[in-house]
């Protein structure tokens, strides 16, 4: 029996759509049976951060109401032989389907696969229940920014109420450059409101965005920092005790003189 | 001796307009009606409540309680970070009233962290074990102890009291409300030097002491 991750953060466009395709790839790659499903109802896009858009012939919903088999909705990834993609359905509403609905099917995906990695939709309503309604885990997405760490708070309280695990925290989009002069919420003001465990820092980085607009996981390029930091993502959630990667970068040239000289 | 199932009613959980009511058996072994506590607010009682602060009266019926034992069962609720401990009742002629009069003024103590959109709501003084987040509130009729950082919003004095007080480890609150004054921290708040701080009202204008001042000021009144 594997088991479900629900990815969720409350506020939009902070990096679960991301985080759920690179963590999903991740785990496949190490060599376990991954089913990513999409759960943001009207507003899917798991498959195409996947490139996995044109392969789409039944979905969420069609399975829900009863038009198709689950294996028939399953689009088997074209990379990865153990990467399955459940998409969301397009036309319709996050109203349309119930919490009990999206568990049932979760629950069968988790006697298919080891993991269901569940891709939850902004906000706090319907949809985002949906998303965590057959969830064993959680992982919650912020950005080193206020509002992104408010909402991630919020979440963290409505996930207290429910049947899950304490929630581990992601924090993406990190600028070290700005962690240096301090104009970034740093990792410790976003942990001592937060107070859950960081499973990952995931860098601010070009490659992200533009593997995304090519249809690849970021996870499969070598020289990206951002694959590193979800690779050890997956890592810790197969219970693996990776130390959180350090985000100093090397000293630019200026640097590197004023040290010499001590004015720095 | 452990004969304890779902089905067993030593502990029975009643809905009210104010909150949850937990009806304690009075005639079985102590340790029979904790384990059942526990296991009633373990798993599977996320079915009865939402994330939203209930708070809970615990009747012992003809019951006395120890003071270690009386700690063991607010220990026991407070482990849900969702529900605030209103009362204990116990038989009428125990000296239950002695922690709460230990702490002065009837203190409440509730452990937790009061999150982004949560409202905890307490009828008298409030000592808080955690943290009020941004986005948080809570509001007391009395007064307001905070063991921990205050970011959130507070009142104390909700109901209408000027002598009311908010005190708090760490004080960086979003907004602060004593009675019907609301004050935002001015800057000068914040200070490099980490005292423990509350807020009082003078004159009808909110000011902010050294805690140690806070006895002091208590006293006078
Ligand atoms: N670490 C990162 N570095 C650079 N861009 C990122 C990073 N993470 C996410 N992005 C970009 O931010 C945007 C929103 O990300 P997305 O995963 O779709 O967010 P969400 O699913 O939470 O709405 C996308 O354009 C994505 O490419
Ligand atoms: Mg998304």
């Amino acid at each position: 029996m594997g088991q479900a991750i629900v990815v969720t953060s409350g506020k939009g466009g902070v990096g679960k759509t991301t985080t759920s395709a690179n963590l999903g790839t991740a785990l496949a790659l190490l060599g376990h049976k991954v089913c990513m499903v999409d759960t943001d109802i009207g507003l899917r896009n798991l498959d195409v951060v996947m490139g996995l858009e044109n392969r789409i012939v039944y979905d969420l919903v069609d399975v829900i109401e009863g038009r198709c088999r689950l294996e028939q909705a399953l689009i088997k990834d074209k990379r990865f032989e153990s990467l399955y993609l459940l998409p969301a359905a397009q036309t319709k509403d996050k109203d349309d389907v119930k919490p009990e609905q999206v568990k049932e099917i979760i629950g069968r995906i988790k006697q298919l696969f080891d993991f269901a990695i569940i891709d939850c939709p902004a906000g706090i309503e319907q949809g985002f229940r949906n998303a965590i309604s057959g969830a064993d885990r959680a992982i919650v997405v912020t950005t080193p920014e206020k509002s992104a760490v408010r909402d991630a708070d919020r979440v963290i309280g409505k996930l207290h109420s429910e049947q899950i695990e304490e929630p581990k925290l992601v924090v993406n989009r990190i600028r070290p450059n700005m962690l240096k002069t301090g104009d970034m919420l740093s990792i410790d003001d976003i942990c001592s409101v937060l107070q859950i465990d960081v499973i990952g820092i995931i860098p601010d980085d070009d490659y992200v965005i533009k593997a995304s607009n090519n249809g690849e996981p970021i996870v499969i390029n070598p020289q990206s920092k951002a694959a590193l930091a979800y690779r050890n993502i997956a890592r810790r959630i197969l219970g693996d005790p990776v130390p959180l990667m350090s985000l100093e970068e090397k000293p630019g040239f200026v640097e590197r003189i004023k040290k010499f000289f001590k004015l720095g | 001796m452990k004969k304890l199932s779902q089905n067993s009613h030593l502990v029975t959980i009643k809905g009210t307009r104010d909150g949850l009511v937990f009806i304690m058996d009075d005639q079985c072994e102590y340790v029979d009606l904790i384990s059942e506590l526990t296991e009633k607010l373990g798993a599977s009682f996320e079915k009865f409540v939402d994330d939203s602060i209930v708070s809970v009266s615990v009747k012992m019926g003809n019951r006395t309680l120890t003071e270690q034992q009386r700690y063991e069962i607010a220990v026991i609720i407070g482990r849900r970070s969702n529900l605030l401990l209103k009362s204990i009742e116990v038989a009428p002629t125990a000296g239950d009233e002695r922690i709460e009069q230990l702490l002065g003024d009837n203190v409440m103590i509730h452990r937790g962290t009061v999150r982004s959109g949560q409202v905890l709501q307490h009828e008298g003084n409030l000592l808080f074990l955690g943290d009020i987040n941004p986005g948080g509130t809570v509001i007391v009729t009395g007064d307001l102890y905070v063991m921990g950082a205050l970011r959130g919003l507070a009142h104390a004095g909700s109901a209408g009291n000027e002598q009311a007080v908010i005190a708090a480890s760490h004080m960086f609150p979003t907004q602060l409300r004593i009675a019907g004054v609301i004050s935002r921290p001015p800057d000068e708040w914040v200070k490099a030097d980490v005292y423990m701080e509350f807020a009082y009202l003078d004159d009808g204008q909110m000011k902010i002491d050294k805690l140690s001042n806070l006895f002091k000021r208590k006293q006078s009144l």
